[in-house]
């Protein structure tokens, strides 16, 4: 065995092999383009190349009513979707390992089914549920109560119940799983020495499984958040491509993908991309200090 | 007899209403689960033109038909007189056969790949080691569609847009599927190491004699995710693909809800076709899959 050979089959050199691919694609596929997306965002980039403009596209981006309106859908959708997709799935997870239900692995396997469709499939489905046409079924329940047909995806009202409709029967079943795991780690003499001492089963879940559900209620919020944040193709779905009526699916990604690949205007586009991540960590950071996992301080004491 | 004192018989028929409850409960929910798909399932007997015109809804009245069916597996049946027919369905499986290559491969690459980043990562204490972890934990935390647009712009200059390696490398290293496996490694013994290089194990042997066929689990459950993540993957390949002759099945899909479209019966019933291969291996490995999923939500 000649020497290198020899260096490269040792214990020193080994990992560093391993986690090449790692570090390859963190630097091409990550640093890179996250790096020449904040540059970008300074440029305006047209065929011919990119030439510096500063603080303009930011400047544009503060008075363009396009981007605020979208900004607001995105993180109106964020939070009504947190609304919904932490208690429901919780308290779902809480009756499904309770005594009480029967058949459960019946009950967990359908309940999955909805994450396995994609988006288009499932956006379809919605969209011709809430179709304005007589067949669909929305129209279908107006009509059994003598109300005439309605345009169901042309109002930002009932357009967001569709919207939020396909997001809790699509991820319902996901979130109650996460929820579902952390339950089993819950210790369970913690239940029974509260019932000995007296506890019923109200007080049992808000003083034991709700606490103890904290790192996975975490997990799920972190994910719901950035899910929200960055919805697009739900909506590109419900509209049939990236333009809805009055703009009550247009998104933040919905408006970068749109300025960027439809209008292939990618500084600007870019600098959308990046006020999109600095809302994101605002939203992270503020989470982190809430939930409190953040603890600088208790590592100090 | 302690069953026959009127306390412990309340609480009995407290348990029973409760059981009743909670199971009518997700009974209800289940319901509604099933709803669109069994709506969607009917509607895919109907003619395409009047469901995408017309609307889905529950129907059990309307007649049904295997037309759509028959249109969509035209290039399947030797009698088939119907040019469109066998056209459009030549397109839609050309479509359904991309999609497959490029999950099956994107799922090979990408288990092997993250599978050594992470045997890297855990087994071997080295100076990089801590600092690379917390780098697939920063990877998480930024979503991807902030990095599309500059990703999309690299990947046109590397050559490789309009090409699978366009969709699949820059996904290649998913942290997720590292930090997964990297949670399932750090709790096998790693004596099992030092006993295999006493044996004159190399180190590159050693990850794959030894321990890849104890990770067997954890690839299978990352499998699945990984696949059902490809398969019903849209946003990414959309910006890749330029010829409709690459297109993945999702994409394809979508182009055929154009508002001019008159493709509409190969669309419903494709829709139907195409969640199939995932319904199927999920039903077979729900069990893996459920592994896969909750791994990361306990330890947040």
């Amino acid at each position: 065995m000649n020497k290198a050979k020899k260096l490269l089959y040792s214990q020193k050199v080994a990992p560093y092999v391993f986690v090449l691919p790692f570090v390859l694609s963190l630097l091409i596929f990550w640093l890179y383009p996250l790096i020449s997306g904040i540059v970008m965002s300074f440029q305006e980039v047209s065929f011919g190349g990119k030439t510096f403009v500063g603080m303009t596209n930011y400047q544009k981006l503060a008075g363009d009513k396009f981007f605020s309106t979208a900004v607001k859908n995105s993180v109106e959708y964020m939070i009504l979707t947190l609304i919904l997709m932490i208690p429901i799935p919780m308290v779902l997870a809480v009756l499904m390992e309770s005594r009480l239900t029967k058949a459960r692995g019946v009950w967990k396997v359908i309940m999955y089914v909805p994450a396995l469709t994609s988006v288009v499939i499932s956006g379809l489905m919605f969209r011709l549920m809430f179709s304005e046409g007589d067949n669909g079924q929305m129209n279908v329940l107006l009509h059994m109560f003598g109300q005439p047909s309605f345009a169901w995806l042309k109002t930002k009202s009932t357009a967001w119940c569709a919207l939020l409709l396909l997001c809790l029967w699509r991820w319902t079943g996901v979130n109650m799983l996460y929820f579902i795991s952390g339950l089993k780690a819950i210790d369970t003499s913690l239940y029974e020495s509260a019932s000995i001492d007296g506890a019923n089963s109200k007080q049992q879940f808000w003083y034991i499984t709700l606490p103890l559900l904290k790192p996975t209620t975490i997990y799920v919020l972190t994910i719901s958040v950035f899910a929200g944040l960055s919805m697009f193709l739900e909506s590109f779905m419900l509209w049939n491509g990236n333009s809805s009526p009055k703009n009550i699916g247009l998104t933040i990604v919905g408006y970068l993908y749109k300025r960027g690949i439809e209008k292939n205007d990618m500084g600007y586009a870019c600098a959308v991309g990046v006020v999109l991540m600095i809302i994101a960590l605002i939203i992270n950071f503020i989470q982190l200090f809430a939930t409190g996992t953040m603890s600088f301080k208790k590592k100090e004491d | 007899m302690a069953a026959n004192t009127p306390k412990q018989k309340t609480m009995e028929s407290n348990h029973k209403v409760g059981t009743f409850l909670s199971t009518g409960l997700f009974v209800i929910v289940c319901g509604f689960i099933a709803f669109p798909l069994v709506a969607g399932f009917l509607g895919s007997f109907r003619p395409g033109s009047e469901v995408v015109t017309k609307g889905l809804s529950l129907d059990f009245k309307s007649p049904l038909s295997l037309n759509n069916y028959k249109y969509l597996f035209a290039m399947f049946n030797p009698n088939n007189k119907d040019q469109t027919a066998l056209v459009d369905s030549r397109k839609y499986f050309m479509w359904y056969k991309n999609s497959l290559v490029l999950t099956i491969t994107t799922v090979i690459l990408t288990l092997l790949v993250c599978y050594f980043i992470a045997y890297g990562l855990t087994m071997y204490k080295f100076k990089l080691g801590g600092f690379l972890f917390f780098m697939v934990i920063a990877t998480m935390s930024v979503p991807f569609e902030i990095l599309m647009l500059p990703l999309y712009q690299e990947i046109t200059v590397l050559g490789i847009i309009n090409s699978n390696a366009g969709v699949i490398l820059p996904g290649l290293c998913a942290a997720g599927t590292i930090f997964f496996f990297r949670q399932y490694m750090t709790t096998l013994p790693k004596e099992l190491l030092d006993a295999a290089r006493v044996d004159g194990c190399t180190e590159y042997g050693i990850s794959v004699k030894i321990m890849m066929p104890i990770t067997k689990p954890a690839f299978a459950s990352q499998a699945i995710m990984c696949a059902m993540g490809s398969w019903n993957n849209m946003l990414w390949p959309m910006m890749v693909f330029r010829d409709t002759s690459k297109f993945t099945l999702q994409i394809g899909l979508n182009t055929l809800l154009t508002p001019y479209g008159n493709n509409y019966d190969l669309l419903i019933a494709g829709s139907m076709f195409g969640i199939l291969p995932i319904l199927v291996i999920y039903l077979i490995f729900n069990r893996y899959l459920v592994d896969g999923m909750t791994s990361g939500a306990v330890k947040g």
